[in-house]
């Protein structure tokens, strides 16, 4: 029965009646079974496993955690362990707003190009079947999204606080970007690929790029340019609560604004794990669940312990600092320390 | 699913705090129930800074006629449901203000109010136990 369709493509293609049938039957059973059972495989790998049901579950729990955390540090008890799936749940179930005048379809698209960004990473990073030359490139760029996701929506919200939110937004996004790139670089000098899977070879080889000077160098900088990129508090400038009320997000109700929490917590775990493949050997250890931990936790300090800087003083740190560090992390991987 | 939605809702009232002319004391108390010492992130309450975010409007102070349409419009902008909640004694019944030539009225003449909480400022543990009446009668 699932030959037919095939079948006939195929006969329509050749031009021929229905002499060579029984032949061709033969091979598009198995191939259309193939093609079915890939096409199943993906997207169980996109819609479960590591892609979109994974993520977004273990993303709001790790959200709980750094709650949790928060709340041990200001003495107090914290949320119980289901309250971020509470928050799921009644956003979900909320009546979702548009504002007068905005574009709708912009509007309510910004926040899923986002969530998009975050679960294709997931399923390069995390399932490790779809590696090719470059995907660290194409990584690169799916991290840059969720920012890209949040600038758009708050342009488009017609709001003047969303407005100054998403210029901020832009603005770190322009200042982490550059030391994040460079400590990226670092890697890609010290293991001489662009392609994850080399990546991880060479740390099989020669131990992971961590325990080296510029490797040490580079991941601090790309410690900094997470928080910054998951919007943490030393750099959550562009949703400053007491000053632009939530900024980007300030428009947004209901479903929207729980795809913007989905991709923030998806930020949250995969970032960590984007530098544990890069710098510390690869996630098929049995020690990832403490590498993680530690980074986790340590974004969580840094988060809980520091001001909020103002956009001025963020730029300035990125662009001084952070990049003569890449710099001279740059120069020591060229010179193999 | 309406079970679901009465449980999101419960387990996670995100509260906007709506301060139309009032003295600033109950705002203060209001303050004073979310630091960490009472920590209502324990029942899932966090204090939002958009109307559009929120499940609970917290409103102080005594409604006048300038007040009126800028509270109707943080209504309007709430998504539905959404709970209101008078918190203090001019928010229930305009207090010594009810005869003064532009109060306009309580709060429940203009908007579905579901909880009171009276008091001239109430205590912050007052507030929590008027938000957990409020949470309760879904």
């Amino acid at each position: 029965m699932r030959c037919d369709l095939s079948n006939r493509g195929v006969a329509v293609l050749g031009g021929g009646g229905d002499t060579k049938g029984e032949g061709w039957s033969a091979i598009c059973l198995p191939l259309t079974l193939l093609a079915t059972s890939m096409i199943l495989k993906a997207l169980f790998q996109f819609l479960i496993f590591p892609g979109f049901l994974f993520t977004i579950i273990f993303g709001l729990f790790l959200t709980w955690i750094d709650r949790k955390i928060t709340a041990r540090i200001q003495w107090r008890k914290g949320p119980p362990f289901y309250q971020p799936y509470a928050d799921a749940l009644k956003l979900l179930l909320k009546e979702t707003l548009v504002p007068e005048g905005v574009p709708r379809f912009i509007f309510l698209f910004s926040p899923l190009l986002g969530l998009m960004g975050v679960i294709i990473a997931a399923v390069i990073l995390l399932s490790g079947q779809f590696s090719f030359t470059g995907d660290l490139i194409v990584i690169i760029y799916l991290f840059a999204l969720p920012a890209i996701a949040v600038i758009i929506g708050g342009s488009a919200s017609r709001n003047p606080l969303s407005a100054i939110g998403a210029s901020r937004e832009m603005t770190l996004y322009f200042g982490y970007e550059l030391p994040f790139l460079l400590s990226l670089l670092t890697v890609v000098i010290k293991s001489g690929s662009i392609r994850i899977s080399d990546i991880l070879l060479y740390q099989e080889n020669f131990g992971p790029i961590l325990y080296s000077f510029s490797g040490i160098l580079a991941f601090i900088i790309a410690l900094f340019s997470i928080q910054a990129k998951l919007g943490f508090v030393p750099f959550d400038i562009s949703e400053a609560e007491q000053e632009i009320m939530a900024g980007p997000f300030l428009e947004y109700s209901g479903i929207s604004l729980l795809f913007f929490k989905l991709m923030r917590a998806g930020m949250l775990f995969l970032l960590p794990v984007f530098l544990i493949i890069l710098f510390w050997g690869g996630i098929r250890t049995p020690w990832v669940i403490l590498k993680f931990l530690f980074i986790l936790i340590l974004l969580i300090l840094l988060k809980n312990t520091n001001p909020r800087l103002r956009i001025d003083q963020a730029l300035k740190f990125f662009w001084t600092i952070l990049t003569a560090l890449g710099i001279l992390a740059v120069i020591l991987a060229f010179n193999r320390l | 699913m309406k079970d679901l939605r009465v449980w999101g809702l419960k387990k996670s009232p995100w509260v906007f705090h709506v301060a139309a002319a009032s003295c600033n004391n109950c705002d203060i108390e209001i303050l004073a129930a979310l630091t960490p010492r009472f920590d209502v992130e324990r029942f899932g309450i966090v204090l939002v800074g958009s109307p559009r975010h929120a499940d609970a409007l917290l409103v102080t102070g005594v409604l006048n006629r300038k007040s009126l349409p800028r509270v109707l419009r943080v209504y309007e902008q709430t998504p539905k449901p959404c709970l209101v909640i008078a918190v203090g004694t001019c928010a229930c019944d305009c207090h010594m203000f009810k005869d003064s030539y532009n109060v306009v009225g309580p709060y429940d003449r203009h908007l579905p109010v579901d909880v009171y909480i009276p008091g001239c400022p109430p205590k912050p543990e007052a507030i929590i136990a008027g938000v957990v009446k409020a949470l309760s009668k879904l």
